[in-house]
């Protein structure tokens, strides 16, 4: 597909049409930092930024959502769905890891065998405009999990910051469709790009040179004496977990309104918390950190890859950057891979 | 496309107190909308999601045979918040259920098999639903003999006194029931599950073994069973595990890459012996 140039001045007035079909989600400004939020004009859009450091994933998978209200009544209970009364979403400024991350999430809760309605209902139709990486933090490893500053995947439009200017890499035919209006970009700012990307991906050279290696390392290592000394410092307190952009693990709560009537709700869970495997007897099949930092690990760098053959952590380094303990994935899994 | 998520509403049939500890009740539920009951259409081992409004949902092994159509009954042990809230339903009352969920037994391998049931304590429940459908006049031809071996603690902790009652005067099932102590009253036999196992000694000659119960049982069971001649593959267990969904998206009950939810709750040995022990 061609690539074309769009002028930075250009991102306003294509973020107020698209705004008229989409409801249009975009980096903000917003209590100190910036965050993914539905967007009212496009003069709030914060381009110039690393990432956030919540997961936009939360436009299709909320951190809180209302599966569904009841009501008793002398007849029975009445369940109604609350009704989703909001046009597609747009996601704009999308960094490539957080793009990936849609289409892993996607494996997880449209899957053949069960279909999740509540991610489905705000994936469908949504859209994705990306934002290549052109200066990684020191924290990204996309590149480690097969992955890339310029990715495409999960995106229907790639946008390169050339300077006073965006390159767009088309992707899908929407991508196409949505620059067909504008310039095709010359050979020179191609080679501009070309050279960007090849300085971020240098500045981020993969720690683990073998990735199959890692998987097989972790296929026969459940029982290895790694996890005894790679979990000691975790202090169990979840943040990885919420601020990664692939943990899709929730907890199923409800809340009475009065006697008759309440909802169901679900809220992100995860798997570094003691109550998230706790049985109703006392036993717990994941009683310490121990079992819990080597559930994290085995599932995105093992049980994922087994079940859809791709890791299940796109390298976007939140949970390195975040973690109060300077935990850092990068040098469990790196000690995984060189482990005898 | 149908929401897997929304529960059906049953109504509240029988209540029978199965122990003399009163802990110990099985629901006989009916659909409140026929067309749930098509919808509904389960296997033997499979469970359901229990829902009551208000307290919440936990998953509970299907106890009742599929042959009985209309009805599902559950026998649920009061023990957390959802099942104290189901013990204290009526008759008449409105809960929801969703589901059926899990893999279930593999019934149709086991045909032409004789089969061997082994249960202990409270967890006899799926395997109640396997006997009967296997001793439904419908199916009874199709599967080889039927052996159960069945212990409780005591003898106030069996459960469904009144199938075991009229399975003991049938010809067409061998039952050993045991208790690991008797009381003044007991007549039958003491003594736990393992030893009666090894007693009984049922042939591992075409047949299938299901083992449900207590840890330390199928602890002490496998080896037993594996002496007898028992392959590993021929060994069939039902795990039990904390769960939400019910359809392996909320991400709590895996073993390894496996979701008990899901891809169980039924393994084999062989399996269970290529997963990580963490159950």
């Amino acid at each position: 597909m061609e690539e074309k140039i769009i002028d930075k001045s250009e991102i306003g007035p294509l973020l107020s049409k698209l705004k008229e079909s989409y409801q249009v989600i975009a980096p903000v400004r917003r209590d100190g930092d910036i965050s993914f939020e539905r967007i009212d004009s496009a003069d709030e859009v914060v381009l110039e930024f690393s990432n956030t450091k919540k997961v936009p994933k939360s436009v299709f998978f909320p951190q809180e959502e209302v599966m569904f209200v009841y009501s008793r009544s002398e007849s029975g209970t009445e369940i109604k769905e609350p009704p989703l009364e909001q046009a597609a979403s747009l996601l704009f400024g999308v960094r490539p890891c957080d793009a990936r991350s849609f289409s892993l999430l996607d494996m997880v809760f449209d899957s053949e065998d069960y279909k999740d309605i509540y991610y489905i209902r705000r994936r469908e139709g949504a859209k994705v405009i990306g934002l290549a990486c052109t200066s990684p933090r020191q924290t990204c490893f996309c590149t480690t999990v097969g992955g890339g500053p310029f990715n495409h995947d999960g995106m229907d439009l790639l946008l390169v910051d050339l300077g006073g200017k965006y390159l767009a890499e088309p992707v899908t035919d929407y991508g196409e469709e949505l620059t067909e209006d504008f310039p095709a970009a010359a050979d020179a700012d191609k080679q501009k790009r070309d050279q960007m990307r090849e300085n971020a991906e240098k500045c981020m050279k993969p720690i683990v040179a073998d990735l199959d290696d890692l998987k097989n390392k972790l296929d026969t290592g459940f029982e290895s004496d790694f996890w005894d000394e790679l979990h000691t410092k975790c202090i169990g307190c979840a943040t990885c977990t919420y601020l990664c952009p692939t943990c899709h693990c929730f907890d199923i709560y409800e809340e009475e309104e009065d006697n008759n009537s309440g909802y169901r709700l679900r809220l992100w869970d995860s798997c570094s918390l003691p109550l998230f495997t706790l049985h109703t007897s006392g036993h717990n099949p994941r009683p310490s950190t121990k079992e819990r930092v080597r559930q994290r690990i085995m599932h995105k760098f093992n049980y994922f890859v087994t079940n859809f053959n791709e890791f299940g952590c796109v390298g976007c380094g939140r949970c390195v950057q975040n973690c109060p303990v300077n935990l850092d994935i990068r040098d469990v899994i790196s000690k995984i891979a060189v482990s005898s | 496309m149908a929401n897997p998520y929304l529960p059906v509403p049953m109504t509240i049939g029988n209540i029978i107190t199965e122990t003399d500890a009163r802990d110990i009740k099985t629901f006989e539920l009916s659909f409140r909308d026929e067309s749930d009951v098509d919808r509904f259409d389960y296997v033997c081992g499979q469970f359901a999601e229990i829902g009551i409004f208000g307290a919440g949902e936990c998953p509970i092994g299907i106890a009742s045979s599929p042959m009985d159509k209309g009805t599902v009954q559950f026998t649920v042990k009061r023990a957390g918040r959802v099942t104290r809230s189901l013990h204290s339903c009526e008759e008449g009352m409105e809960i929801h259920i969703r589901g059926p969920y899990g893999n279930g037994f593999p019934m149709e391998d086991m045909e032409g098999s004789n089969v061997v049931v082994i249960g202990g304590g409270f967890a006899f429940t799926t395997l109640r639903s396997l006997t009967k459908f296997i001793l439904h006049t419908e199916n009874r031809d199709r599967f080889g003999d039927l052996t159960v071996i069945y212990g409780a603690r005591s003898p106030g902790d069996l459960i469904y006194k009144y199938d075991l009652s009229e399975w003991a005067n049938r010809d067409d099932i061998d039952l050993f029931v045991t208790v690991d102590k008797g009381d003044e009253t007991w007549t039958g036999r003491e003594g736990f599950v393992p030893t009666v196992t090894e007693e009984v000694a049922p042939s591992s000659e075409n047949a299938y073994t299901i083992v449900c119960g207590p840890p330390v049982m199928i602890r002490f069971t496998i080896p037993i069973l594996t002496e007898l001649g028992f392959k590993p593959d021929r060994i069939i267990n039902s795990l039990e595990m904390r769960m939400k969904c019910g359809i392996g998206k909320c991400g709590r009950c895996n073993i390894g890459d496996k979701f008990v939810c899901k891809d169980g709750p039924v393994f084999t040995y062989e399996q269970l012996m290529n997963m990580p022990q963490e159950y």
